[in-house]
């Protein structure tokens, strides 16, 4: 059973309104049937710290990526952690989190390679929640597991790999949404200081920067449709219907913002490269260029 | 652990001890537990005035009083947002605030790995950790040992 979408004024203009909910929303439906709420952070501790009422963790790194292959998990692996959380396929799904929802907008991504029909983001995620004052509670979420079909993965759509993203240098747009001292190559490391991240620095040649943060308002929520178009489309010259690549570091500020590109912006052809950085400025070959120009091949 | 490593300070040793009792969400309790009793920063201290570890995804700053070699004084400042490396620092500051320069520095880099902790928390993140204590020894290995 999925719950009706809001209704509300603020997300009107976006292409897929349904994908959004406020924290008034939640705040009013908190417990309705077919409803589970899941908080995905980057901090691992933050759920237990206090989280919305009712609310159930999921973690990325321990939850949604496979233990062994640098992979996420596969069909029968997603079914059993949706049972686990009490989701069945036809339950709506609202996931908010910490860092601008970052993670939360992570954990939209992959339930979009498995299909999930009804996932929909807080707007603000955790922050908004906070700021305003609402409940955050200790008391631990009873679940009852549910039922949930095994779905194949499928990463056809949305998921970009190394060897398609240096096929499509110079032929299919590509957005860095790092920093912008992660997209020169200046940010490197020191001795002892084991950063986690690459051997190279720089970007994928001819990749714009367009970092992820300018989706957002300063408190954290979405920005409207026209200011989203203006720096999407007038500044960064994509369109709607062209395929796009967006990658970062590891795939998380990338979700954020193929979730603005497909479901705020309505485009039909947007993949995350979650290999992203990590895989990118360690591979032997892959070409890099620096400094603040797209460069080419 | 061979018989000729250095003994673990021993309330570094207890703690260890402790995680390594538990399982899953109950590691998770007690390093929640260890997060909510990090200290303030005592008065006058400001984190300008501290070191900061980039290594972990949220700020936290760290300063190394040793100017007594026999008891040496960690400080720490994370933000209550960042309660993974709240109790990470809390490891630090229970287990090895007050111990002499040399335990300090002979504490084993890779110590985090004996928390069993990588399943439960990811091994990406407990790089946090490791951090932290590198930057201890550095702070004590710049500050001179008077007398």
């Amino acid at each position: 059973m999925t719950v009706a979408p809001e209704r509300n004024e603020r997300f009107a203009a976006y292409a897929h309104p349904e994908r959004l909910v406020s924290t008034d929303w939640l705040a009013e439906h908190l417990g309705d049937p077919g409803l589970v709420v899941l908080e995905s952070d980057e901090d691992v501790l933050l759920y237990e710290t206090g989280h919305v009422p009712g609310a159930v963790k999921v973690d990325w790194h321990t939850e949604l990526n496979d233990p062994v292959t640098r992979d996420y998990v596969d069909g029968g692996g997603f079914a059993a952690l949706m049972s686990a959380k009490g989701i069945s396929r036809d339950t709506t799904v609202v996931i908010y989190g910490d860092k601008s929802n970052w993670w939360a907008a992570y954990a939209l991504w992959v339930f979009t390679l498995f299909g999930h029909e009804d996932v929909r983001l807080l707007d603000g995620g955790r922050a908004a929640w906070q700021a305003e004052g609402r409940e955050l509670t200790r008391d631990r979420t009873p679940v009852t597991p549910s039922d949930y079909p095994v779905v194949e993965r499928d990463d056809t759509a949305v998921r970009a790999y190394k060897d398609e993203v240096l096929g499509a240098i110079g032929r299919i747009p590509m957005i860095d949404v790092r920093s912008p001292a992660e997209y020169t190559g200046e940010r490197t490391h020191m001795p002892d200081y084991p950063e986690e991240g690459a051997l190279r620095g720089g970007h994928i040649p001819a990749a714009a920067s367009v970092p992820w943060a300018r989706a957002a308002a300063e408190d954290g929520r979405f920005k409207g449709r026209a200011e989203l178009s203006a720096i999407y489309h007038d500044e960064a010259g994509l369109t709607p219907e062209g395929e796009v690549i967006a990658y970062c570091r590891i795939g998380e500020r990338s979700s954020h913002t193929w979730f603005v590109l497909t479901h705020l912006l309505g485009h039909t052809s947007v993949k995350n490269y979650d290999g992203s950085w990590t895989e990118w400025g360690n591979a032997v070959r892959a070409p890099i260029a620096t400094g603040t120009e797209p460069g080419s091949l | 652990m061979t018989s000729s490593a250095p003994a673990l300070p021993p309330r570094l040793a207890e703690l260890i001890e402790e995680f390594a009792e538990l399982e899953g969400a109950d590691k998770l309790a007690l390093l929640l537990e260890l997060s909510d009793e990090l200290p303030e920063l005592p008065d006058g201290m400001e984190p300008a005035d501290m070191e900061q570890v980039p290594e972990c995804q949220t700020p936290l700053y760290v300063t190394v009083d040793a100017s007594d070699p026999a008891s040496v004084r960690l400080h720490f400042q994370a933000p209550a947002e960042a309660p993974t490396t709240r109790g990470f620092a809390a490891i630090l500051h229970q287990g090895l605030d007050g111990e002499s320069r040399e335990a300090v520095l002979a504490v084993p880099e890779d110590f985090s790995a004996q928390l069993g902790l990588a399943q439960t928390v990811s091994p990406l993140r407990l790089r946090g950790l490791s951090a932290m204590l590198t930057r201890i020894k550095r702070q004590l290995r710049a500050t001179p040992v008077v007398g």
